[in-house]
C-alpha cells in the first residue's frame, strides 16, 4: 500500500441560500484555495474527483459543467460519484494506489436552496415501494428517531442536548451556518417539527462545497509538513429496504470502522456525519471513540452542504492533525436515509 | 452601493421514468390490485413484506411468496403537520412502518387519524383500500385504526 495523505482542505462559508453565485462560481474559489495552499496548481494535478447531485443541480451531467471550475484543458484523468465528496475521495485514494496518479483534488458541493430539500432527497428512496408515497427525509429521520426513543437508547432530552453542544461548538468554526448558545429548555418547549424531532435536531440546509487535496508518498512530505496520513478507509451500505433494517443501529457503519481500523488506538477528535441529533448516538454506539473530542466543528448540525458535507469531515480531522493538535482522528460520512451507507477513515499525523 | 438585482426563473423538473416491476415487485403489487398483500420468506425463514426479489442479509434470490392479512402493526411513527406535494393526504396525517401480521419487516406508509395523539407505537391499523386500483403502492390508500370499522 502506497502512504495517502490529506495535505490541504478548503471550504466554502455556509449558508442557507446563495443566489448570487451557480455552482462553478460557488466552487471555484474553494478549489483554488486548497491547490494554493500546498503551492500546486492545475498542471500539477494528477487526478481530479468530484461528487455532486443532478437532483440537486437541476441538470443531468450537472458535473460536466462544474469542471469549469478545474480548468480541464489540456484533458485530464477525471472522475465523478453522484455521492458526498467522500466517497470522491475514496475514488481517488483508489487511483493513487494503483500508482496512476501522485496527487488528486477532490471536491463536493451542492445548492440545496432551489427546490424543497427533503422533498428532493425523497428521491433516494426505491422507486417502487417508497416513491409514490412522497416520504420526505425529515420524516423518514423521524422514524428512526421514534425508534431510537422507543428502544429506551435516547431521550428527546439527550437529542436537545446534542443540538445544543453542536451548535456551541460550530462558534469557533467561521464556516458554520448555525451557531450559537441554545438552552435545552427552550429547545424542548418548542413544537415538534415531525415528532419526535423538532427543528434542532434537523441539520440546515446549506449551500456550499469543499475541496481536497491527496497527495503519496514523498510528494505529500514536500508539499506539507505534516500530512495527515490515511492509515485506513473503508466503506459499507446497509440494505435500502428501511422496514426490513433495525434503526436504532447502522451495522454498516461498525463494519466501516472495523475495517477501517478505529481500535487501532487512541482517537484524539472524530468528526462524525450525522445530519440529525439522533444519529450521532447510533454512530457513537457503532464506533468505537473513547473520549475522543466529537464533532468540534459542529458537524452537519452546524452546516449540511449536501455532497459536501461528508467530505468537510475527513477534512475538518486532517486540518486538526496538519496543525498538530491532533494526532489520530476518525472521520466519518454517511449516504442515503437513516444513516444507510457509511464511510469511515483513520487519519494519523507522524510522531 | 445597493446589492445587484438576482434573476431567477422557475424551473420544473421531472426525471420520468417506466420501470418493468418484475416477478416479484410485479406479484406484490398486482396483489394490491387484488387488495391482497403478499410476502417473500427470507432465507432464515422469516417473512418480509412487501415482497424483496434478494434476501437483505444472504443476498439469495427468494421465490416462496407468502399470502398475508391486510392488518397489521405500527412500529414507527411522525407526524406530518404540513404535507408536502405528492404525499398521501393534503391535511395531516402520519407516516410510519407498519408490520403486516404474519410478517417479520415492516412497510411504510400513511395512517389517516385526525391529529398526531391518536398515533403510538405498538397500535393496531388495517389497510384502506383504494376505490380504483391499479397495481401501485398507494392502492393502499392509507392505513387507519383497526377499531375505526
Amino acid at each position: 500500500m502506497r502512504d495517502v495523505a490529506i495535505v490541504s482542505f478548503a471550504q466554502t462559508v455556509h449558508s442557507r441560500r446563495r443566489q448570487d453565485v451557480n455552482e462553478v462560481e460557488l466552487i471555484q474559489p474553494v478549489i483554488q484555495e486548497a491547490k494554493e495552499r500546498v503551492g500546486l496548481d492545475r498542471h500539477d494535478i494528477g487526478f481530479t474527483c468530484s461528487g455532486s447531485s443532478d437532483y440537486l443541480a437541476g441538470q443531468a451531467f450537472s458535473f460536466v459543467m462544474t469542471l469549469d471550475a478545474v480548468g480541464p484543458w489540456p484533458p485530464i484523468s477525471e472522475s465523478h460519484v453522484e455521492m458526498d465528496g467522500a466517497w470522491a475521495l475514496y475514488e481517488a485514494w483508489v487511483k493513487i494506489q494503483t500508482g496512476a496518479a501522485d496527487t488528486a483534488l477532490v471536491y463536493g458541493y451542492g445548492k440545496s436552496s432551489p427546490g424543497d430539500l427533503p422533498r428532493v432527497l425523497s428521491r433516494q428512496l426505491d422507486p417502487y415501494y417508497f416513491g409514490p408515497l412522497w416520504l420526505d427525509s425529515v420524516s423518514v429521520a423521524a422514524l428512526q428517531a421514534r425508534a431510537m426513543i422507543d428502544s429506551g437508547k435516547l431521550t428527546q432530552r439527550q437529542m436537545a442536548e446534542t443540538a445544543a453542544r453542536s451548535r456551541a461548538a460550530a462558534k469557533a468554526n467561521p464556516f458554520a451556518q448555525v451557531k450559537g448558545d441554545f438552552d435545552v429548555e427552550a429547545i424542548l418547549a418548542e413544537d415538534c417539527l415531525a415528532d419526535p424531532l423538532r427543528r434542532h435536531d434537523c441539520p440546515p440546509v446549506s449551500d456550499g462545497g469543499a475541496a481536497v487535496v491527496l497527495a503519496a508518498d514523498d510528494t505529500a512530505r514536500r508539499l506539507v509538513e505534516r500530512p495527515a496520513w490515511i492509515r485506513g478507509i473503508d466503506h459499507r451500505v446497509d440494505s435500502h429496504n428501511l422496514g426490513a433494517r433495525d434503526l436504532t443501529r447502522a451495522p454498516s457503519a461498525a463494519l466501516a470502522a472495523h475495517e477501517a481500523g478505529v481500535s487501532g488506538g487512541k482517537v484524539d477528535v472524530a468528526e462524525l456525519h450525522a445530519p440529525f441529533t439522533h444519529q450521532e448516538a447510533i454512530l457513537r454506539a457503532e464506533i468505537p471513540l473513547d473520549g475522543a473530542e466529537v464533532n468540534p466543528s459542529g458537524g452537519a448540525l452546524a452546516a449540511n452542504p449536501m455532497m459536501a458535507a461528508g467530505l468537510i469531515r475527513l477534512g475538518e480531522v486532517a486540518r486538526r492533525i496538519i496543525d498538530g493538535s491532533a494526532d489520530r482522528g476518525v472521520a466519518h460520512a454517511t449516504a442515503g436515509h437513516c444513516l444507510q451507507q457509511n464511510l469511515v477513515a483513520v487519519l494519523e499525523g507522524d510522531g | 452601493m445597493t446589492e445587484p438585482e438576482i434573476l431567477s426563473a422557475p424551473l420544473v423538473l421531472e426525471f420520468p421514468f417506466s420501470r418493468t416491476t418484475g416477478p416479484v415487485i410485479g406479484a406484490f403489487l398486482t396483489g394490491l390490485r387484488e387488495k391482497t398483500v403478499v410476502g417473500m420468506r427470507g432465507a432464515d425463514g422469516r417473512v418480509i413484506c412487501p415482497a424483496v426479489e434478494y434476501d437483505p442479509e444472504t443476498g439469495a434470490p427468494l421465490t416462496e411468496l407468502v399470502e398475508l392479512s391486510d392488518t397489521g402493526t405500527v412500529t414507527s411513527w411522525t407526524w406530518v403537520s404540513q404535507p408536502r406535494q405528492g404525499q398521501p393526504f393534503a391535511r395531516p396525517f402520519a407516516f410510519a412502518l407498519v408490520q403486516i401480521d404474519g410478517a417479520d419487516t415492516a412497510m411504510a406508509h400513511a395512517v389517516d387519524v385526525a391529529d398526531a395523539t391518536e398515533m403510538s407505537t405498538g397500535m393496531r391499523v388495517r389497510a384502506r383500500w383504494a376505490v380504483e386500483r391499479e397495481g401501485l403502492i398507494t392502492d393502499i390508500e392509507c392505513f387507519e385504526p383497526e377499531l375505526a370499522r
